[in-house]
């Protein structure tokens, strides 16, 4: 069993969906709210990742993650470090990838929102923000919650990308999806099995959670 | 000073051009068919919608002038909105949906208050409901409470009885009223149920294509439409076009070949005007068909009854003349009705009352139209 590994996927997957949660909360309700034309362009955009083969996503993120690369170069003026190779590298990837798993559910929770209830509070006196924190997010709690599931399962489960950005670097890029791959390549069927038993209970153990999080804090509709 | 005053117009994307006002204590109804601007405009007195042009002042507060280039924000002011489908927070109680209206009171006494207004609208022992757990006519109760917990300075109400059942809907309307008698704020209504206008509002505002057409008294509407489109709108039928006639210093209105006596109107018009006329349907009186006239009564006028609608207790009778396609319309009891042989193709005479008939020389005549023959 490598712990490593198990270590490295599940710091990706708790940092990701940590920093991906802000972001995908504004996508999802300016995406949901917004009435501007350039709405199907940024849907489409955030969705690529979907439809994107692995290692053509992979390939993009190595190039532009590179050195000579604008954003490569930028991210070594500012801290010193490569992006290529490293654990924010792969968190980076993580990140992008996500993108559509954190969005959306988000997006399509904010949808159901009927605006007039917005309006309404409004017009009982609540802030914008306040209007969000007391409204808008109890409501939207379970695709909160699916967005969170769906972003931490599929980072314990990415592979093709990962493995392009950032290899196979014992504790700093091989998650555990990797690890079993080198296992399997290594004919060591027995280790694969056992860390694809881990993240399989993980993977359960996580989605288990959160759904019953999520039905607990459910809000009943109208 | 409390006063609600409200003047906007636009050209687009939605014709505007209102304007009214609306007293503390008075409840103005605006009617007006679909798309003519009812919600649009309490949008804007509730600050949802900002219109090109116009002014809204409430309790000598400008909360929204073009030329000052001011638009408070729906936060500032202080409106009590009851939405449609009451828009009521489906995952806070009863309780909590009147208390998040009140942030301007202490959170001490926000609970405590809440109660009180759930109170008042005979909603004890469901505060801690979920909207979800009440009835229609309950969660209209919430939401009034809500609207009436932030203290406003003026209550919007947008269609508040048209998701609940016919007797639902009776009980609420006679709660409102018997609940506005202890509010001394201005009460808009957005309305198209002419019927709940009339039984509740202290005047009528009728809009058609965002435009205000005349403002006044239910009844003073109904007897006294400004114009044919007016008398359309309010669901009144009686609207001809006569010729203003003068014998022996004497003024008539000249309808085809009756001459009609008009108690008043007639003195400040020109002989020879052509305009439009109406007569309420209660002031038609049929004339005993077993004893018929002999032109002493008045107005006695004779047509052909083109149809006859018998709904319950009263039969709605239309009548056809033969100098005119217009067509007059009046209610009498089904029994009456009877007793009078009334039947499709009936000759039958009936008087329009002077007093009742209302001159609209203002009103512009279609091109189609002219004097009669």
């Amino acid at each position: 069993m490598d712990w490593s590994a198990l270590s490295v996927s599940l710091r990706l997957a708790v940092t990701t969906c940590l920093l991906l949660l802000p972001l995908a909360l504004w996508l999802g309700r300016t995406l949901a709210v917004t009435r501007s034309r350039g709405r199907p362009f940024g849907e489409a955009l955030i969705a690529l990742p979907l439809v994107m083969p692995p290692t053509v996503l992979g390939f993009y993120l190595m190039v532009a993650f590179g050195r000579e690369a604008p954003l490569g170069s930028l991210w070594h003026a500012l801290t010193g470090g490569a992006l290529n190779f490293t654990f924010t590298g792969i968190l980076f990837a993580s990140l992008v990838i996500n993108l559509p798993f954190a969005v959306q559910p988000i997006q399509r929770a904010f949808e159901t929102v009927p605006g007039h209830l917005r309006e309404a509070a409004w017009c009982s006196g609540l802030s914008s923000w306040q209007t969000f924190m007391r409204i808008e997010l109890p409501l939207v709690w379970p695709g909160l919650i699916s967005s969170v599931a769906l972003t931490f399962a599929h980072t314990l489960g990415e592979f093709g990308v990962i493995l392009m950005v950032g290899g196979s670097l014992d504790g700093e890029t091989r998650t555990l999806s990797i690890a079993i791959y080198d296992r399997m390549q290594a004919f060591d069927e027995v280790g694969a099995g056992i860390m694809s038993t881990v993240l399989l209970m993980v993977s359960f153990v996580t989605i288990g959670v959160v759904y019953g999080l999520a039905r607990r804090r459910g809000v009943p509709r109208v | 000073m409390s006063e609600l005053e409200v003047t906007l117009s636009q050209t687009s994307p939605i014709p505007l051009a209102a304007e009214f006002r609306c007293q503390p204590g008075e409840l103005l109804a605006l009617v007006g068919p679909s798309g003519s601007g009812k919600t649009t405009l309490l949008r804007a007195i509730a600050g949802l919608y900002q219109p090109q042009q116009g002014t809204i002042r409430c309790a000598g507060q400008v909360w929204f002038d073009t030329a000052k280039r001011l638009c408070m924000t729906p936060q500032q002011r202080r409106v009590g909105v009851v939405f449609q489908d009451y828009a009521l927070f489906p995952h806070l109680t009863a309780c909590d949906n009147v208390a998040i209206a009140m942030g301007h009171v202490a959170s001490s006494e926000q609970r405590e208050r809440a109660e009180q207004w759930l109170a008042r609208v005979r909603l004890q022992g469901l505060e801690g409901r979920y909207p979800h757990e009440l009835s229609g006519g309950q969660c209209q109760r919430v939401a009034v409470a809500r609207a009436l917990a932030r203290d406003p300075w003026v209550l919007l109400l947008d269609e508040p009885f048209s998701a609940v059942d016919q007797v639902t809907r009776r009980r609420l309307q006679r709660e409102l009223a018997l609940l506005r008698e202890t509010i001394d704020i201005p009460i808009v209504l957005v309305t198209h149920d002419l019927d709940e206008a009339t039984a509740l509002a202290d005047r009528l505002c009728v809009l058609q294509a965002g435009a205000t057409l005349q403002v006044g008294p239910p009844e003073r509407l109904y007897r006294h439409p400004a114009s044919p489109q007016v008398a359309r709108l309010l669901d009144k039928h009686n609207v001809f076009t006569g010729t203003v006639a003068e014998t022996s210093g004497r003024r008539y209105l000249t309808w085809g070949p009756n001459r009609l006596e008009v108690e008043t109107g007639l003195d400040n018009l020109e002989p020879g005007q052509t305009l439009h006329w109406y007569v309420p349907p209660s002031d038609v009186i049929l004339h005993r068909r077993d004893r018929p006239s002999r032109g002493e009564r008045e107005n006695p006028v004779e047509s052909t009854v083109s149809e006859i609608i018998v709904l319950g207790g009263m039969a709605l009778v239309t009548l056809s003349f033969s100098h005119t396609r217009e067509t007059l319309r009046f209610e009498i009891s089904t029994h009456a009705a009877r007793r009078n042989g009334l039947a499709k193709g009936e000759t039958v005479i009936v008087s329009l009352l002077a007093s009742g008939i209302h001159l609209m020389p203002d009103a512009a005549l279609p091109q189609h139209e002219g004097a009669q023959p």
